[in-house]
């Protein structure tokens, strides 16, 4: 009895201890509670900053660039020649190189990357979605520096064989290594949105009577047609911003060429070409740089918040 | 009425046959996918494969062909990425655990959301841009290790940020409840259990994101890093080099000796890329199967 009574108060005694500690370590526990979570918020905060600092570096920079050139004569003058005397700063011929590089992986990339990503979604067999997933995934982590070698040392090449009058740096062979490039983006993200079409749509179909052919033209396309544009408008931002194979395959000449097989210059090959020479802070070259860059900046953005709203605003809800 | 359905019956076929040659040609464009890519790494590796020995690997960049090589490119790669690492992951995966596990649904965190969605689609350019501005100049760090860790980080956040916050929510629920229920805290819980069960996909988006470090060259030549570095960084605020840039400084030369060289730097990048990417499939194919 006496055994079990001191058994008793030792229990007792334990569990008072017990409630002490714990207490003591919940309120600390309490404290450190919300000082990690002011860290954590701090941590997320980091990439509004990163924002707010593109930003404002790039307008600022940019309304300094308009006080020693006019707007109009940036949008509309259609010579680029701020690097040496005359100096001039229309920046017309760098969009033109852009939108020429652009457009030609675009004719390349959308119609195969559509083609690819149906043969995945609609045709493949799992075995050989389980071959082609991952060399599609490979193909998009190439460097872009490597498609640059490519372009200069095989597409090239193969070209001049073709066409002898082309330019050892071509706007031709910089647009069909990006189109290569972007293929795997737009195959990816448009085989996504068409496995989300819900296979009773195909059942429905096929049950009356439709092709393999037409059930994906007539109803699997249209059903996931919001992802399918969104992935287009993607890889289309993509390689307006693309650098390094543009800067070593079309090399650094700003023209408003229609010819393809003419030397041009990019938004961003011009960028690389000033970081490359040894440009004074503050100087009129320096503040091209930003001038240039914002517009890059503006152009991606609004692509991007355009592909946003189409996913958003036009995707088809199944249950 | 038999005239019809002969009619019919054409232009039936004729539709299967249209299905057939559609199916064909789809799988046709798919696979040549495949053969560009073989194309591609066979391309390489014979331009690349004689310039690629040991003397090759433990060069510093030379005039001469035939004795130039990538011993700083590639300490300068290593010692870039572990500074990358160091940054962006922790920043990284506390902004995914913020957002999944403390902010709510509220309009910070929507906020917070969009910008990371926006961000993720800037072009690495405009990264190098502010890289040269903030830390290069304004912060005056120098063309240093630091300045290009710094950019690259920030180029690389929102892919670790996205691919952790998708993995946090694969955690199921009841694991949270399990924690709560016998009194851990909010953190008590998102660290001892959450993180740690969404670990391994957490691991694969790192893994993705510094690969991507790893061969982007646009923000490291903007900061500066593009000269000719003949010795070893030996702390972070060292000038450095690194493998891309080092590609492209062979590739930008007009002499056929030089691109062989370049051939052979990718191999090796490709190299460093085939393993990192292998690892995040290895991890990934393995949690797949414990969780079943």
């Amino acid at each position: 009895m006496a055994k079990e009574m001191q058994a008793d108060t030792t229990v007792a005694g334990q569990s008072s201890v017990l409630k002490a500690t714990s207490s003591i370590s919940l309120s600390k526990a309490r404290w450190g509670e919300s000082a990690i979570k002011i860290w954590l918020a701090l941590c997320a905060f980091v990439s509004v900053v990163t924002t707010a600092a593109i930003v404002i570096l790039l307008f600022s920079e940019t309304l300094n660039f308009f006080e020693s050139v006019s707007p109009a004569e940036f949008f509309f003058g259609t010579t680029w020649t701020p690097l040496f005397e005359p100096s001039s700063f229309g920046v017309l011929p760098l969009i033109w190189g852009t939108m020429l590089v652009t457009i030609g992986a675009a004719i390349i990339a959308i119609p195969t990357g559509l083609a690819s990503a149906i043969y995945l979604s609609e045709y493949a067999s799992d075995r050989v979605r389980k071959i082609i997933k991952p060399v599609l995934e490979l193909l998009a982590g190439i460097p872009t520096v490597v498609y640059g070698y490519f372009a200069l040392t095989f597409v090239t090449p193969a070209l001049r064989n073709v066409f002898p009058d082309i330019q050892v740096f071509n706007a031709l062979s910089a647009a069909i290594v990006v189109g290569i490039m972007i293929l795997p983006m737009v195959a990816t993200l448009s085989d996504n949105a068409l496995r989300a079409v819900p296979i009773s749509l195909r059942q429905g179909a096929y049950a009356l009577g439709a092709t393999s052919y037409e059930v994906t033209t007539r109803v699997v396309v249209p059903a996931g047609l919001s992802g399918v544009m969104a992935s287009f408008l993607l890889a289309i931002s993509r390689a307006i911003g693309e650098t390094m194979a543009v800067t070593l395959a079309a090399g650094q000449t700003p023209n408003m060429s229609l010819s393809m097989f003419e030397s041009i210059q990019t938004m961003t090959a011009y960028i690389v070409q000033v970081s490359l020479g040894d440009t004074p802070t503050g100087g009129i070259a320096y503040q091209t740089l930003f001038a240039v860059a914002t517009l890059l900046f503006v152009i991606t953005l609004v692509i991007n918040i355009v592909s946003q709203i189409i996913l958003n605003r036009f995707r088809e809800v199944y249950d | 009425m038999s005239f019809s359905s002969e009619s019919e019956s054409i232009s039936l076929a004729r539709r299967h046959r249209k299905a057939k040659l559609f199916s064909m040609f789809c799988g046709m464009v798919t696979w040549s996918g495949v053969v560009l890519l073989a194309v591609l790494l066979y391309q390489v590796s014979i331009d690349g494969f004689r310039w690629l020995d040991w003397q090759f690997i433990d060069s510093f960049p030379s005039r001469f062909p035939e004795r130039a090589g990538i011993k700083s490119a590639l300490v300068g790669t290593i010692w870039l990425i572990s500074l990358v690492a160091l940054i962006s992951i922790p920043v990284g995966v506390c902004t995914a655990l913020y957002l999944e596990e403390f902010a709510g649904k509220g309009k910070i965190s929507k906020i917070i959301e969009v910008n990371i969605a926006n961000l993720a689609g800037v072009p690495s350019i405009v990264y190098g841009i502010l890289g040269l501005a903030i830390f290069v100049r304004y912060m005056a760090l120098e063309r240093s290790l630091v300045s290009g860790a710094l950019t690259m980080s920030l180029l690389i956040l929102p892919v670790i940020i996205i691919a952790s916050r998708e993995a946090i929510k694969t955690v199921p629920m009841s694991i949270r409840y399990a924690a709560y229920s016998l009194g851990a805290t909010k953190w008590q819980t998102a660290w001892a259990h959450v993180l740690p069960a969404s670990f391994p996909g957490i691991m694969t988006g790192v893994i993705l994101a510094l690969s991507r470090a790893i061969g982007e060259t646009a923000p490291l030549i903007m900061i500066g890093a593009l000269t000719f570095v003949a010795f070893l960084p030996e702390g972070p605020m060292d000038s450095f080099t690194a493998l891309p840039i080092q590609i492209y400084n062979w590739v930008s030369r007009p002499q056929q000796e030089f691109h062989e060289l370049a051939a052979a730097g990718i191999i090796i990048l490709l190299s460093v890329l085939l393993l990192m990417n292998a690892t995040a499939i290895y991890i990934r194919n393995k949690t797949e199967r414990r969780l079943k």
